[in-house]
């Protein structure tokens, strides 16, 4: 019941109620029984229409009127067949009793589309059904079956997109507060845009106009939404980007890294992208060592999902180094091949060609590994890593050789110009208005004008958000944490002071490389993937991330820190199971087994997404405790892992039991909570 | 603030199949399985469903079944799969799923989907994507999902995506909480999450907030307890439920009850129905409100349900 106030019922309301009661029950028996022996006469297809004037949304009710509609067209007379007439005011009468039906409910799905169907049947005229629109779409402008029964119309009668296009305008016009004609309208504007019809390409022109048409809205009452998902979709429409690129590459073109001899010279390379791609084969990208071509490469997606798509792609590659005793250098060369194949998730081609190389050293291995002694995250472990080292000068390397397209202000000319007019324009409307859209569109813009640049002003802007509209903070805050992000990254001013090296240097490998350290940043949430594909160390503890999704894009992770966050689940840790490179990792004091509900249950492999399947070996492994949900996504995470040390406590689903079924998953565990395994 | 009326509400739930003698139940007779079904699951989630006679249902909601393998909203109604995931719930609800003939009822799903990957609801042909989660969480829950094609399936849903990252009923169709549950729950179903824009669409989802605490269906709408459970939902499984003000959607839902006679309403002093009271519960429940059963946001059954269904 919508809208219906509460009140108490007197025993005349019920007395009244279970006469209509009866009343109805009685042309539902008569009607079923009608139903179900295929009577199809006048006086049964008049109980049915009373029926449906009480009750629209009986369906099993319009299904018969359509049986009763075939039968009585194949069974007319040969007179009848001949007369046109006839047929039109069989279709007559079922457009009646479908108006009546929607007089009574107008948003009943089984009277519109019963509608659809009788008018498929042809001999319906166009103006007639565009006054029956006009005449809904008048009393509730925002009747989605209205909105979506023109469109079928316009379809169905060819009306042109231009025409209907003028339709929203009208409807617009007369009252902006119109998010069912906003959104027509963008849809109308996506086929025209396709079909690059006149007066909508080249698209600066109109969208300059569209600027213009929507602010009228938004600066009308900037509290109505209705403008500012348009707003937002003509930005989109300005800057984006139409085809998929990779934004960078593990390692970065130009760079040389160096490789220890050992059996097997292996190291991972990872293709990342600026949205989600199928289609990366060996086919598809082509990779030569030395001028020789590499064959039968298996390129993985970083991601969950079983049809093969990732914004990020990792390959093994094996060079094949025989001679044990000499050092060696590779050059190694990357290249889209048939580029075409490499298509957007949407099946838009990767139009542009690319290829990078890089140098590989294969070495004798200066530190070889002795052994592992347990990391500590603490502060006074780690130095900076100062402006002499040579690790500013590699950092550095990697750094240039990162290049990623969304630093670019904005390219051509006009869309700059666009931006910068509507910046000054929603600069002006913040001056007489302290509204939360003027403010985070703003945001939008800057971030899209030149990132760069705006950054202060765009983090300041998302602060005052947190403090003018408290319902969203998190959202403002999550967006602030990645401008924030954005700032550290972007420039290497700012990402030297986040490097840090591990002072009791031993001599294993981990402690040898950079840490990223970004803790205690109040972030609440992650991204940047593409800037930091170097990275093997990263300290993220002490912020409030709640997810770490992204995070799988760091193929050469070795050791995490993920302590005092907000992670509330096993699942949240999903992206692990893609770094097998990972040997020390710490998600001590999180909210893991706090929560009943579960946010990442879906983002997650797991068999309620069919993204993996169960696997019985679970139940021998956990024996008894199978049924517990936490271990068997602690199974399914930690299962495929090799740590050497984990520290865990602080949650609240990691008890003794819990910490037991750990060791026995990961045999390889030396530490675990600071306690030395035996 | 108000607190949950659990004992009206299930006594509540339990004396409409009672009462017949009214409109409301005439009115509804063609859509009881669903009732059964908002009503049953909201009964497990307050930890009262032993209070119903199983075998009882669980025959009933059987004999619902038509020899195509559908199932109608009554006995002696024509067989929507509408009609046919809540029967399949039900029978899930209380284990009972081996009672069913699964071949024969997933032809019958199965045989609904049509070239583009879309499904229609019966054989009658209407289209929409809410009809596809209908299918595809049916086939998930009776695992035959290999039956029908998934990624042309995907393909239509992800074509009625719109310009604020939600998604409407048909290619060109406006975004509506109700239909962006049913498309996002069922890329879930199929781990398909990545088709969405995630911080699009939360956003888009996170305003459905309204001064009041509660939450409308699209912009400029009032707000109504069921959107509780389509915007809740959605943003939880996209993970983005942390952009709306948690506390003041339990104080609007709370402030929906019939402190009375029990029940919930669409807004406070509406008349109830079974429909807002298992929204006013299932969004609770999402909430973490305590002493409340756990729900999944995507199969709309409690999580232990499908715990079992699913891990064992």
């Amino acid at each position: 019941m919508h809208g219906r106030p509460r009140k108490s019922v007197t025993p005349v309301d019920e007395h009244a109620s279970a006469l209509k009661a009866a009343k109805i029950r009685s042309l539902q028996t008569e009607f079923l029984q009608n139903h179900h022996n295929n009577i199809y006469t006048k006086e049964a297809l008049e109980i049915n229409a009373k029926l449906l004037e009480i009750n629209p949304e009986f369906m099993t009710a319009w299904n018969y009127r359509k049986l009763a509609f075939e039968h009585n067209i194949s069974s007319q007379s040969e007179a009848e067949k001949a007369d046109s007439d006839h047929l039109k005011s069989i279709i007559d009468e079922e457009l009646r009793v479908v108006e009546n039906a929607l007089r009574k409910n107008f948003k009943s799905y089984g009277a519109w589309h019963h509608r659809v169907w009788v008018v498929s049947k042809g001999n319906s005229s166009t103006e007639r059904e565009l006054k029956l629109l006009n005449m809904f779409q008048k009393q509730d402008t925002r009747n989605f079956h209205a909105w979506n029964y023109r469109r079928f119309i316009a379809g169905l009668k060819n009306i042109s997109d231009e025409n209907e296009l003028q339709f929203t305008t009208d409807m617009i016009n007369d009252n902006f507060s119109n998010y069912s004609a906003w959104h027509n309208r963008s849809v109308l504007l996506t086929q025209l845009l396709e079909k690059k019809a006149e007066g909508f390409f080249p698209k600066e022109k109109f969208l300059t106009e569209e600027y213009e048409f929507v602010r009228n809205a938004v600066f009308t009452d900037p509290d109505d939404q209705s403008g500012w998902f348009y707003h937002l979709w003509l930005l989109d429409q300005t800057v984006k980007v139409d085809m998929p690129i990779m934004v960078s590459s593990w390692p970065p073109c130009g760079s040389e890294i160096n490789l220890p001899i050992a059996n097997k010279v292996t190291f991972p390379v990872v293709l990342y992208f600026n949205e989600f791609v199928k289609g990366i084969t060996s086919n598809t990208v082509l990779i030569q060592i030395n001028d020789d071509e590499f064959k039968d490469i298996a390129w993985s997606p970083l991601s969950m999902n079983k049809f093969g798509s990732g914004q990020a792609w990792v390959t093994h590659l094996t060079i094949p180094h025989e001679d044990l005793n000499s050092s060696k250098t590779y050059e190694v060369k990357i290249r889209s091949e048939d580029s075409r194949e490499i298509t957007s998730l949407s099946g838009v081609s990767c139009s542009r060609i690319w290829s990078f190389s890089f140098r590989v050293s294969v070495c004798h291995d200066v530190h070889p590994d002795e052994g592992f002694e347990r990391i500590m995250f603490k502060d006074e472990n780690f130095s900076t890593i100062g402006k002499s080292l040579n690790k500013v000068q590699l950092l550095k390397s990697y750094f240039e050789l990162t290049k990623s397209d969304d630093e670019q202000p904005a390219s051509s000319n006009w869309k700059s110009e666009i931006i910068a007019s509507e910046i000054a324009q929603y600069r002006e409307l913040l001056t007489w208005a302290d509204c939360k859209i003027g403010k985070r569109t703003l945001a939008r813009l800057l971030m899209a004008h030149d990132a760069m640049t705006h950054v202060d002003e765009v983090l300041q802007l998302y602060s005052e958000l947190m403090k003018l509209d408290p319902p969203h903070y998190q959202y403002y805050k999550d967006e602030h944490s990645l401008v924030l992000l954005k700032q550290v990254t972007s420039c290497m001013e700012s990402l030297p002071k986040y490097c840090w090296q591990y002072k009791k240097s031993t001599s294993s490998n981990i402690t040898e490389s950079i840490c990223l350290r970004l803790n205690s940043l109040s972030l609440s949430r992650i991204g940047r993937f593409e800037r930091l594909l170097w990275v093997q160390s990263i300290d993220l503890s002490n912020n409030q991330l709640h997810s770490i999704e992204g995070l799988e894009a760091l193929q050469l992770l070795t050791s995490l820190n993920l302590s005092h966050n907000k992670l509330s689940s096993f699942t949240a840790l999903d992206p692990l199971r893609f770094l097998k490179s990972l040997k020390v990792l710490n998600v001590s004091h999180n909210e893991i087994g706090s929560h009943s509900v579960d946010t990442r249950r879906y983002l997650c492999s797991s068999p309620m997404s069919h993204t993996v399947s169960y696997d019985p070996k679970f139940e021998e492994f956990a024996n008894g405790d199978a049924k517990l949900v936490n271990f068997w996504e602690a199974y399914s995470v930690f299962g495929g892992l090799d740590l050497v040390q984990l520290d865990i406590v602080g949650n609240d689903g990691v008890d003794e039991r819990f910490v037991s079924f750990l060791v026995k998953l990961l045999p390889g565990l030396k530490w675990l909570d600071g306690e030395e395994l035996h | 603030m108000k607190e949950l009326a659990t004992e009206k509400h299930t006594k509540y739930i339990l004396q409409i199949e009672k009462k017949t003698d009214n409109i409301e139940s005439a009115l509804t007779e063609h859509l009881r399985i669903n009732g059964a079904y908002w009503g049953l699951t909201t009964l497990d989630i307050l930890n009262n469903l032993k209070a119903v006679e199983q075998d009882a249902v669980v025959s009933w909601v059987l004999s619902c079944q038509h020899e195509s393998g559908g199932f109608g909203g009554n006995t002696g109604h024509d067989p929507h799969l509408l009609y046919t995931l809540s029967a399949i719930q039900i029978l899930t609800l209380f284990n009972k799923i081996q009672n069913l003939n699964i071949p024969k009822t997933s032809t019958y799903i199965s045989n609904l989907q049509n070239k583009d990957g879309s499904f229609s609801g019966d054989q009658y042909g209407e289209t929409d994507t809410r009809f596809s989660y209908l299918a595809i969480c049916s086939l998930s829950l009776l695992k035959t999902l290999n039956k029908i094609n998934v990624e042309k399936a995907v393909e239509f849903i992800v074509s009625c995506r719109n310009l604020d990252g939600g998604f409407g009923c048909t290619p060109g169709a406006e975004s509506h909480a109700g239909q962006i549950f049913c498309c996002v729950g069922a890329l879930a179903i199929v781990g398909c999450l990545h088709y969405v824009d995630k911080d699009l669409l939360g956003w888009w989802l996170c305003e459905r907030q309204v001064k009041s605490g509660g939450l409308n269906g699209r912009p400029e709408k009032l707000p109504d307890v069921c959107y509780s459970w389509w915007v809740l939902s959605s943003l939880i499984m996209i993970d983005r439920v942390g952009w709306i003000d948690k506390e003041r959607l339990v104080k609007f839902i709370l402030e929906c009850q019939d402190f009375e006679n029990g029940g919930i309403s669409d807004r406070p002093d509406d008349a109830v129905d079974v429909f807002h009271t298992y929204f006013g519960v299932a969004g609770l429940s999402l909430l973490e409100y305590t002493g409340l059963k756990a729900i999944d946001p995507a199969y709309a059954l409690p999580v232990d349900v499908i715990n079992r269904v699913f891990l064992e």
